[in-house]
């Protein structure tokens, strides 16, 4: 059986200005990636008839800027006519937007579904807005999943991710070193952005003498706040043809989750929910792991490139240490490109979806001098990490 | 580190602020109060279905296994295996010393497991698979179960 979303093609892709305190508010942002991505597809504001963002509102400006505006602020501030419309945070990781707007095209609700992601996260913390996760319920007390980390100083994900990666090097011999090529190979990618934050050249060295921020991880093991906006345009497939722009084809989404969403529970801590997003991907296309020839995978934190490593299987259970050891494999020029723009590590926290634009830029042959060099025909998104995951499988052609 | 009383099981309870200067708590519901107060009495608790034994964590009344709905709360011994830790240096709080942030498997059901912390010891002498038992923390009304190495206890 076709899979259902092999009806659906990124049509159109657009970044906003990115960088740390533009003092620019989210929908602003937004707009200005919206727009891009509107006309990149050679489409009107006319023509967008969906929405999906994520996480939707309740994070956004004035509360520490990682949510974004919501799909309806978005939606009046454009005047948009919709026929469908999403706005949510439970699901397959930030990618939950795009799988959502792609069921929305091959469901007939939609024709051309705008989805984005926009942060504002470093102006927010340069007005002292952004307190830490859990912090606002000093007075309240912790409900729900938070109430089981929090009390004990596991304040961040960086703690909680931290726990996977000891655990990782624990069981497999996985060492600092080898962790460190993420980031080295991000920083090294980055100089080739010019909207990357960091771009200056980082060596072993001054990765090894960066400050600790809970073991494994020093500083450069975690991603960057910025303030940026990134949106792309979901289209039924069908469509590709009265389309300004190359169109990029979904082959496959993974969205399972089997084991517990729970940071603490999941039966195997060294992969989480990366293990059954990847293995569903994999479940619903022909494609293998060599058939990948760009990846753009989520570095919010290192380990969590490592374990989608594994779990995508472009290495054994175990075996991620030695894969990226040295740095070769992952490189620009080496058998995976992975996360040519500089990931979150180095281009900034866009959260999830500058894996998208970029990976959508290099299928599309147009990434400049940090194009790969072989033409690449498939590429790999993935996103998220310990209890959310999704990821998605992009051709150049028509599958 | 400091304590302040041993409860009548022999558990010692520590003071509030023994790892760090502020903890943000979890809130007190009718699910989870039996969880938060046990330390009272030195003694760790968790929802243990009465048909089936199986240990249900976090706290429910529906077991997931048998799907009857008999659970009720049940001591276990305390002593538990380290599955993984992470030192933490950053100042979420400022003032906050380096602390360890350990998640504990218990020795009932090894897939029941805590995130905690890690006191009584050196930081450095902290690794997996380490022999630990309970010990609380009193926060007011919450005593939080923070786990040491059973040699000291």
């Amino acid at each position: 059986m076709r899979p259902a979303e092999r009806g659906a093609i990124i049509s159109g892709i657009g970044q906003s200005e990115i960088g740390r305190r533009l003092n620019r508010s989210d929908l602003d942002l937004t707009i200005e990636s919206s727009l891009r991505a509107i006309a990149d597809a050679g489409l009107t504001v006319a023509d967008i008839d969906g929405i999906a963002t994520y996480p939707g509102p309740g994070l956004g400006q004035g509360k520490g800027g990682a949510g974004g505006p919501g799909a309806w602020e978005l939606q009046d501030a454009l005047r948009l006519r919709l026929n469908w419309h999403s706005g949510a945070q439970e699901g397959p990781a930030q990618t939950m937007a795009v799988f959502n707007a792609i069921g929305a095209v091959v469901m007939g609700l939609a024709r051309h579904v705008l989805v984005f992601r926009t942060v504002a996260e470093a102006t927010e913390q340069g007005a002292g807005k952004r307190k830490g996760q859990g912090i606002d319920a000093l007075e309240s007390g912790l409900v729900g999943p938070m109430s089981w980390l929090i009390p004990f100083g596991a304040m961040s994900a960086g703690n909680w991710l931290a726990m996977i990666a000891n655990r990782h090097f624990h069981e497999f011999g996985t060492t600092r070193e080898q962790l460190a090529q993420i980031a080295l190979n991000q920083r090294k990618n980055a100089a080739l952005n010019p909207k990357a934050i960091f771009r200056e050249p980082m060596t072993m060295d001054d990765y090894m003498a960066a400050r600790m921020i809970t073991t494994p991880f020093c500083l450069f093991d975690c991603d960057i706040p910025v303030d940026g906006s990134i949106a792309i345009i979901v289209s039924a497939a069908d469509t590709a043809a009265d389309l300004a722009s190359t169109p990029i084809h979904v082959n496959a989404i993974g969205t399972a989750l089997r084991g517990r969403a729970s940071w603490d529970q999941f039966d195997d801590m060294t992969t989480m929910a990366a293990r059954d997003a990847a293995a569903s991907l994999w479940e619903r296309t022909d494609l293998r792991p060599t058939d990948v020839d760009v990846a753009g995978i989520y570095d919010g934190f290192s380990i969590n490139t490592l374990v989608w490593l594994e779990a995508l299987g472009f290495c054994g259970k175990g075996e991620g240490g030695p894969f990226i050891e040295g740095g070769a494999r992952i490189a620009r020029d080496g058998q995976l490109p992975l996360n040519t723009d500089g990931g979150q590590l180095s281009a900034g926290r866009l959260h999830g979806y500058g894996y998208l634009h970029e990976v959508v830029t290099q299928l599309r042959g147009v990434a400049g001098e940090r194009q790969v060099a072989k033409s690449p025909e498939v590429g790999v998104v993935a996103n998220g990490g310990g209890t959310y995951a999704g990821a998605i499988l992009l051709t150049r052609g028509a599958s | 580190v400091d304590h302040v009383t041993t409860a009548a099981s022999g558990v010692r309870i520590l003071a509030e602020g023994s790892v760090v200067p502020v903890r943000v708590l979890p809130k007190i519901l009718s699910d989870n109060e039996f969880f938060w107060t046990s330390g009272a009495e030195g003694v760790l608790r968790f929802m243990r279905c009465t048909s089936c034994q199986y240990i249900i964590h976090p706290p429910s009344m529906w077991c997931p296994k048998c799907l009857t709905r008999t659970a009720e709360p049940s001591a276990v011994s305390g002593r538990a295996i380290l599955h993984s830790f992470t030192v933490n240096y950053h100042q979420w709080v400022p003032g906050s010393q380096p602390y360890v942030v350990g998640l504990v498997e218990i020795e009932e059901q090894s897939d029941v497991r805590l995130t905690t912390n890690i006191v009584g010891c050196a930081i450095d002498d902290v690794h997996i698979g380490m022999q630990l038992t309970v010990v609380f923390e009193k926060n007011g009304d919450v005593y939080l179960p923070l786990f040491e190495p059973a040699a000291a206890a």
